[in-house]
């Protein structure tokens, strides 16, 4: 099925991770991975940082690394994956969000339930 | 960004009118896809492929739901603060960030035609990929041999699981990269082999993703 | 060399599974001999193995829930019939067999009767719906048949080669590990069940991208029929949850395999993680099971009330809403398992929520019929009995979902009692409802009223005997599952819910006559316009059964229920010609089949330690994907002229056939 025409034409809609082609959008391609490559370099060595560090206050460690993780996730999400909020990726967003959704119900719920059962069926005091 | 923004929106406005026939070749007109008519192949594989890691996500949140709760459940054996040695973890993390950059640098070379952008940037790719594994393997071979397997306690099989489901969905990447440059290699760049670099690039960004999440609260969060 | 498997494997020594192991051989090897002598099979290897259609693939799903509904259907006869001998005695089936049946049936009628037909229905209907000529991946849709087939194979494998699981339907841990369980009888359910369920998630990707993303011109999404927009929900739950399954199994597998401690008594390890985990998946499974069939009532009941459906954008909202909501309920399972009254309020609130969009649904349902023109015909009396009864076991589900009651009810014979309820009640009448009324767009026949309605009632008066009982009997305090019992009190009861396993089972024949005497009469009951029911949807504008291309010319939408007004407009004028052109279809692959081929190998590999074959499994698997990625040629042209000459066929019989209603008026 030869869809090179079709393609032209998808305006409304973009598929995920798709990218420039032309001559000089390659430039603006490989700027944008640089771009990220950067910024995902840059966070990941704070995070080592503040993980080793006696710098940063010891309680707010964990919550400062999870921050960290989700801004590197956002930096792959939209300068490696290309998702962003126009209206052409509204699909991949919606996608993206019921995925999130999903996995804060499927590790809080599990961690709150487990939690919870292993309070409660701690063994009585003699 | 597509030079052809429309402002159309997704399954909005009826355009009404126009030619029924989007399956086929032929000089009929085409339809937009703005008023619901089907997308091409391109946004079609792209979304599937999507969905798909997505799914995949899911199940790796199992994991690491599992990884949680059970992360305490050393049975007296050692926990991550004994056995983690975050300058290993350290050159992962570069090894899987720079595959990452490069597999964009192949992306781009298959859209533009570019022999050495793709060929160079998937040889890059395997590389770092290649040596992500190396240094893995050779740490959980090493916490073997000490007797750390994962049978030793709960909080250990549940960091095998969860570390070895992403390094096993690394190796299975390899085996697919290699796959698409032999594929390009004996077919030049068909619209279909296009589809199938812009599924590998999304699925070697994701095991990034996923990689960011695992050195974050296993490693990051267990050694400190 | 052979693992663990040697002749002990074969039940020699207990003359049930001998017996009933050795005729499913001997029916088995007479049908593909006769078969073969009839020179069938480079037909069926051409139409319909290597088939990319999903028409086709459709048609295989629902055939393949049918037969293994026989064997589910057989497993629960043995357990009525059982329970109702084995009072104060042993009745005929030891322990350690009963409870293989137990856990066989509820494996097979989730996982290769509701789930396949579900799919089934699905997968004949959706692309129709839409106004498109397949889904978004052929081949991948023929790969996920294969590989459910796959799994039923290894299920029933079981039967004949070493034994099944006798931990229920789900594995529960300690009773499936190592030191319990040190048979095979798990390892087939894990690997049948994880296999056919890398297809179904497979199915799930291919379907949201359908739905989203393909669509006849003008179709936009408010104006697809209610069963597509359950289709989607469906399809989204399989892949937000289906996930959770495969890591689950593969945390059991590893336990089994190679000693990891997830679940396991010692070293830590948590079997209420399995618990937690297994429900996460095993709640939005059931709705993945009910929101196809509500799509069904959909369709059904507005078609058949000659009405549009009531509240359209409200079954939307609804249908969405138990989608998501769905997956925050799962902790109903278990909640006598140890949480606290904090959590199980939580969650006992939010299963008491997800009632109200179901109630939104029934409403809607008894609005269109209100006012419109019924017809009772079968599939409207499924509707109509499913109301009645989905609202009964909907309401037990309220009952139990108030934790106090649960803490008595739970693990009784009244949860199981609620849940054939709603599962019989919603999903399998649905099934039927969907079966009766797209039977005609697959077959190009219809099916016999009369013995439809007949089974209508037998299922019906069956299914209330064969529960309702188990409702009195559950508050009575019987336990499920029991092998023999001694209690005086319950007996009677047993006995009536026995007598009710035989009226279904009378229905369950009278849908096979049904089926027989069809085709037997086939030409009577042809279907020659394509729309037999007076169609709301596009599916009834194609010729039954619908051409491999389906439509051809994407028909342009410009409303919802477009075919009806069309069809019914009052300045309704013959539409001309179209231009008709070359259609491009996908050609067929044997992808499918040959990638289950191996996947059968590799299961009965792992299942019997045999590590050699499972290499040799999975090398062929890579392979198969390596041969099929390096195709050449994926499609093939149909030209214009057969395209118009198909065409014309069907519209000449439509112009016909409305001829003659006109000249009949």
């Amino acid at each position: 099925m030869s869809q090179s025409d079709l393609e032209i034409l998808d305006h409304g809609d973009a598929a995920p991770g798709d990218e420039p082609a032309g001559r000089h959008e390659v430039v603006e391609g490989l700027l944008g991975y640089l771009v990220g490559l950067f910024l995902a370099t840059l966070i990941t060595a704070v995070a080592f940082f503040v993980a080793g560090t006696n710098l940063v206050w010891g309680p707010s460690i964990p919550i400062a690394l999870v921050v960290l993780a989700i801004a590197q996730i956002g930096v792959h999400l939209v300068f490696f994956i290309h998702i962003t909020t126009g209206p052409d990726n509204a699909n991949n967003v919606l996608a993206l969000a019921f995925g999130v959704l999903i996995v804060m119900l499927i590790i809080i719920g599990s961690l709150w339930i487990m939690a919870n059962l292993s309070h409660n069926m701690m063994p009585m005091a003699m | 960004m597509t030079a052809f923004e429309a402002g159309a929106g997704y399954g909005g406005q009826n355009r009404g009118g126009g030619a029924d026939v989007i399956f086929g070749g032929g000089s009929e007109p085409l339809v937009a896809h703005a008023d619901g008519s089907p997308a091409s192949k391109r946004i079609i594989v792209g979304y599937g492929f999507w969905i798909f890691l997505l799914s995949d996500i899911v199940m790796f949140s199992a994991f690491f739901a599992t990884y949680a709760v059970l992360s305490g459940e050393t049975a007296g054996g050692p926990s991550g603060k004994d056995l983690f040695n975050l300058t290993n973890v350290a050159i992962e993390t570069a090894c899987l960030l720079l595959s990452s950059f490069t597999c964009g640098i192949a992306s781009i070379g298959a859209r533009a035609r570019d022999a050495l952008m793709y060929y160079g940037g998937m040889a890059l790719t395997l590389l770092f990929g290649a040596a992500f594994l190396y240094f893995e393997i050779h740490e959980l071979g090493s916490l073997i041999e000490q007797g750390a397997g994962p049978s030793r306690s709960a909080f250990l099989s549940a960091f095998f699981a969860l570390v070895g489901c992403h390094g096993l969905h690394v190796s299975l990447g390899l085996l697919w990269l290699l796959t698409m440059v032999a594929q390009v290699f004996a077919k030049g760049y068909r619209p279909d082999i296009l589809r199938r670099v812009l599924c590998f690039g999304l699925f070697w960004h994701t095991l990034d993703i996923i990689w960011v999440a695992i050195f974050t609260v296993v490693y990051l969060l267990g050694a400190g | 060399m052979f693992g663990k498997l040697t002749w002990d494997a074969i039940p020699f020594d207990q003359p049930i599974p001998l017996a009933a192991g050795g005729i499913v051989v001997v029916v088995i090897l007479g049908v593909v001999a006769f078969v073969a002598i009839k020179g069938w099979i480079p037909y069926l290897w051409r139409e319909w193995i290597t088939s990319v259609d999903h028409k086709r693939i459709g048609v295989m799903y629902v055939t393949l829930a049918a037969v293994m509904l026989l064997r589910g259907f057989i497993d629960a006869i043995m357990m009525r019939s059982q329970q109702a001998l084995a009072f104060q005695s042993q009745g005929y089936l030891p322990p350690e067999h009963y409870n293989q049946i137990f856990s066989a049936h509820g494996t097979i009628m989730i996982f290769f009767v509701a789930m396949p037909f579900v799919i089934g229905l699905m997968n004949i209907v959706v692309p129709l719906q839409l106004g498109v000529r397949d889904v978004a991946f052929p081949t991948l849709n023929s790969v996920s048949f294969w590989l459910t087939a796959t799994g039923a194979l290894l299920i029933n494998l079981s039967l004949v080669v070493g034994e099944f699981s006798r931990t229920g339907w789900l594995p529960f841990p300690p009773l499936s590990e190592l030191t319990y369980s040190p048979d095979v009888g798990v390892d087939y359910y894990l690997w049948g069940v994880q296999i056919s369920g890398v297809g179904t998630v497979m199915t799930g990707v291919n379907f949201v991208t359908t739905i989203l993303k393909i669509h006849a011109p003008g179709m936009t999404y408010m104006r697809m029929p209610v069963f597509c927009w359950t289709a989607l929900a469906a399809n989204l739950v399989i892949v937000a949850a289906f996930p959770v399954l495969t890591a689950t199994l593969a945390m059991l597998t590893l336990d089994r395999y190679l000693g990891f401690h997830f679940f396991t008594n010692e070293a830590g390890g948590n079997m209420m993680m399995f618990m937690n985990l297994i429900w996460i998946w095993g709640h939005p499974e059931v709705y993945i099971l009910v929101l196809p069939a509500f799509g069904v009532f959909s369709e059904v009941v507005s078609t058949l009330s000659r009405k549009p459906l009531f509240g359209y954008r409200s079954m939307v909202w609804a249908t969405l809403a138990i989608c998501v909501i769905s997956y925050m309920v799962w902790l109903h399972h278990f909640f006598t398992m140890g949480a606290g009254p904090n959590v199980n309020a939580v969650f006992g609130i939010a299963s008491m929520i997800i009632a109200v969009p179901t109630g939104v649904k029934i409403f809607n349902w008894m609005f269109t019929m209100y006012g419109g023109r019924v017809h009772y015909a079968s599939p409207m009396l499924w509707s109509i009995g499913f109301m009645v009864t989905f609202v009964i076991g909907g309401l037990t589900g309220v009952l139990v979902a108030v934790v106090p009651a649960d803490f008595m009810l739970h693990n009784s014979l009244f949860q199981v009692a609620h849940f054939h309820n709603v599962i019989i009640g919603g999903v399998l009448f649905g099934m039927f409802a969907g079966y009766t009324f797209w039977f005609p767009k697959a077959f190009g026949f219809r099916l016999h009223e009369g013995w439809g309605k007949a089974a209508f009632w037998c299922w019906f008066f069956g299914f209330y005997l064969a529960f309702m009982p188990l409702y009195v009997v559950g508050l009575m305090g019987m336990t499920r599952r029991m092998q023999h019992y001694d209690v005086p009190e319950w007996r009677p009861w047993l006995l009536v819910a026995a007598v009710g396993a035989v009226v279904i089972l009378a229905g369950i024949l009278c849908q096979v006559t049904q089926l027989v005497v069809s085709i037997r009469h086939r030409e009577e009951l042809r279907d020659v316009t394509g729309d037999p029911w007076m169609g709301r949807s596009l599916e009834w504008s194609t010729s039954s059964p619908p051409p491999a291309f389906n439509f051809a010319v994407l028909p342009h939408v410009e409303s919802r229920d477009d075919y009806w007004r069309r069809e019914h407009a009052p300045d309704r004028r013959p539409e001309p010609e179209p231009q008709y052109h070359a259609i491009e279809m996908p050609r067929n692959s044997a992808t499918g089949f040959v990638c289950a081929f191996f996947a059968t190998f590799g299961g009965f590999g792992m299942i019997w330690h045999i590590w050699w074959l499972v290499i040799l499994a999975l090398v062929g698997a890579f392979a198969t994907f390596v041969v099929f990625a390096w195709r050449d040629r994926t499609e093939y042209e149909i030209p214009a002229e057969e395209v118009a000459r198909i065409d014309r066929a069907n519209r000449l019989a439509r112009a016909q056939a409305r001829a003659q209603l006109q000249a009949a008026e």
